[in-house]
């Protein structure tokens, strides 16, 4: 398998993949960074674990269905445990958070070990790093294929679970835009207006597990954690209008998904090495590059702006004679 | 549109005698320290009401717990005869400008514009005249000029008139304001003031939370003074005497600024 069939079959399905996986993540991630709750993100990707694990140990499938109701079940428990730990050890949310999903996340080590050990195709590698290289699409032979339907009937499963969790997420925030941006600003203004504030909260988080879930197995977890985080924040830093923002963070999740995976696959066979670097890796430094790209070079709130304007006021009083 | 949503919160007539505020046993608790207790009081048919006393005599949970933001040990609250969660629409809220993140990437109108959110619908758009009542809630303190400006660049008086203009484009009967007066510049003073007495004059209801004893007086018609417990209330001339002012803020005379 060579050439274009070779791209079409391995490069360019795990594109799609690594793409739609940053971009849910990209989309449900600026909640979490207005709520100054990205750490959410990390926690909840974290907590799911044991749930993935076990729907898939229970099942014995990789199919999305069991692996997504016991990633929710896990989240769910890892609500009340939070909840409790804050309650029960008079600790502050942050705190609970962190003894919760670290060991949420080590029972869900134990189980991969405890799956390993019966020959279960399942390990922590995969967990962390993903498996973009096993996302294969047996279909399409040259350019022309794609124009046939049923060719994009054998489009891989990954692809198609991160496409279908991409557009529910989409279609639930340009839907409830309004409350979001609400719940996000001022929770206790839309539970005097009667619109309950901790469900849109929780819905928040129920959107960013099934984002986070549905992205890990392709690209893995420390990929969602930091495509939950750097595009909304590099958004953020570039504009003062949350439409704009989201719509920014698609565009930089969607750019570092095609480039990370280009970059990572053909850049060292373009440098002359017989080699080619992990993907999901690439995407991730590359979407930490964007982010401190407009940390120093932002508008408004970036560092060289700032150090402009404060040396432009300095000057200012200097020409007054002060 | 409007008509059929306001059709669903009840305002009896005036003759019926009904109190837009009503509030019977009120009690709250952090970490088993009582913040409010037992409070009872009936709001006035219409006007402006101070809440005054102490620091740490529980105002700002008052406001809280009235308008189920706090969770109350026991308690009820009605809003004009029905219990408050169906009288939403009816009750307008001014919380602590600190209350809230003003990096927040929204602007001046976006923010005005959440106070119609509950007219508005769920998972519907702000129509242009939901837009246009915004702005005119802006225009209102002010702040018309500084419509799409995000809310970080405003000043902090600027800001506290941004959050009046919401309240004021709820368009509620009752109203809780949470010192609107403290801090702000002469500008805000007089914005917050000209409101106050609007909505006085067409028959709302204001309860707020005041700090400043001096000019309770000249702003406010009645008074409620709190301090965990109600020490007093009602007309401003008959309840703000110097000894129900000791016994509201103690022995604490740095607390108490003496009466002009």
């Amino acid at each position: 398998m060579g050439g274009m069939t070779g791209f079409l079959s391995i490069d360019l399905p795990a594109i799609l993949a690594a793409t739609f996986a940053c971009l849910s993540c990209a989309l449900v991630g600026n909640f979490l960074v207005l709520r100054r709750q990205s750490l959410m993100g990390d926690a909840v990707s974290h907590a799911v674990l044991p749930g993935i694990v076990a729907g898939f140990l229970v099942a014995g499938t990789r199919d999305t269905f069991p692996m997504l109701a016991g990633a929710l079940v896990a989240a769910l428990v890892a609500g009340v445990l939070i909840e409790l730990v804050r309650r029960l050890g008079k600790v502050e949310a942050g705190a609970a958070m962190g003894v919760v999903f670290t060991g949420m996340f080590a029972l869900g080590v134990v189980l991969i070990e405890q799956g390993a050990a019966r020959a279960v195709d399942l390990d922590a590698d995969c967990v962390l790093y993903g498996q973009l290289e096993a996302v294969l699409w047996f279909g399409p032979t040259d350019l022309s294929s794609l124009a046939d339907p049923a060719v994009w009937s054998t489009l891989p499963r990954q692809v198609v679970q991160v496409a279908v969790v991409f557009f529910l997420c989409l279609a639930l925030i340009v839907l409830f835009f309004k409350e979001l941006r609400l719940v996000s600003f001022d929770p206790a203004l839309a539970d005097t207006l009667g619109i309950p504030a901790g469900l849109v909260q929780h819905g928040i988080v129920a959107l960013t597990a099934i984002a986070a879930i549905a992205a890990f197995e392709a690209v893995g977890s420390i990929l969602v954690i930091a495509m939950l985080i750097c595009p909304p924040a590099t958004a953020r830093l570039l504009t003062d209008d949350l439409k704009a923002q989201v719509a920014l963070s698609l565009l930089v999740g969607g750019i570092t998904g095609v480039g990370g995976y280009v970059l990572g696959a053909f850049g060292p066979l373009a440098l002359g090495f017989e080699t080619s670097l992990n993907a999901a890796g690439m995407i991730a430094t590359l979407s930490g590059l964007f982010l401190a790209l407009a940390i120093l070079l932002a508008p408004r709130y970036g560092v060289l702006a700032k150090r402009r304007r404060a040396r432009a006021a300095a000057l200012d009083l200097a020409a007054e004679g002060v | 549109m409007l008509q059929r949503l306001r059709s669903l919160d009840f305002i009896p007539p005036k003759e019926a005698g009904v109190s837009p505020l009503l509030v019977k046993g009120l009690t709250v608790a952090y970490h088993r320290r009582p913040v409010l207790w037992d409070v009872s009081w009936t709001a006035p048919q219409q006007g402006l009401v101070a809440v005054v006393g102490p620091n740490g005599a529980g105002k700002s949970t008052f406001l809280k717990a009235v308008l189920g933001l706090v969770p109350p040990l026991a308690g009820t609250v009605e809003v004009f005869g029905r219990p408050l969660a169906r009288q939403r629409r009816l009750v307008g809220y001014v919380p602590q400008r600190e209350s809230v993140d003003w990096d927040f990437p929204v602007s001046a109108l976006d923010v005005v514009a959440m106070g119609r959110y509950r007219m508005i619908g769920w998972g519907r758009r702000v129509s242009k005249a939901h837009r246009q009542a915004a702005l005119h809630a802006l225009d209102r303190v002010g702040m018309a000029d500084f419509a799409n400006r995000q809310i970080g660049q405003l000043s902090g008086g600027q800001q506290q008139r941004v959050f009046l203009a919401r309240a004021l484009a709820q368009e509620a009967r009752l109203y809780f304001m949470d010192e609107p007066l403290a801090g702000v510049d002469a500008a805000t003073e007089r914005a917050v003031l000209d409101v106050l007495r609007d909505l006085d004059s067409q028959g709302r209801t204001v309860v707020c939370v005041h700090h400043d004893l001096q000019t309770v007086a000249d702003v406010f018609d009645h008074v409620l003074m709190l301090n965990v417990k109600v020490v007093a209330s009602g007309p401003t001339r008959e309840v703000l005497t110097d000894a129900n002012l000791r016994a509201t803020y103690g022995h604490r005379a740095s607390d108490a600024p003496l009466l002009p």
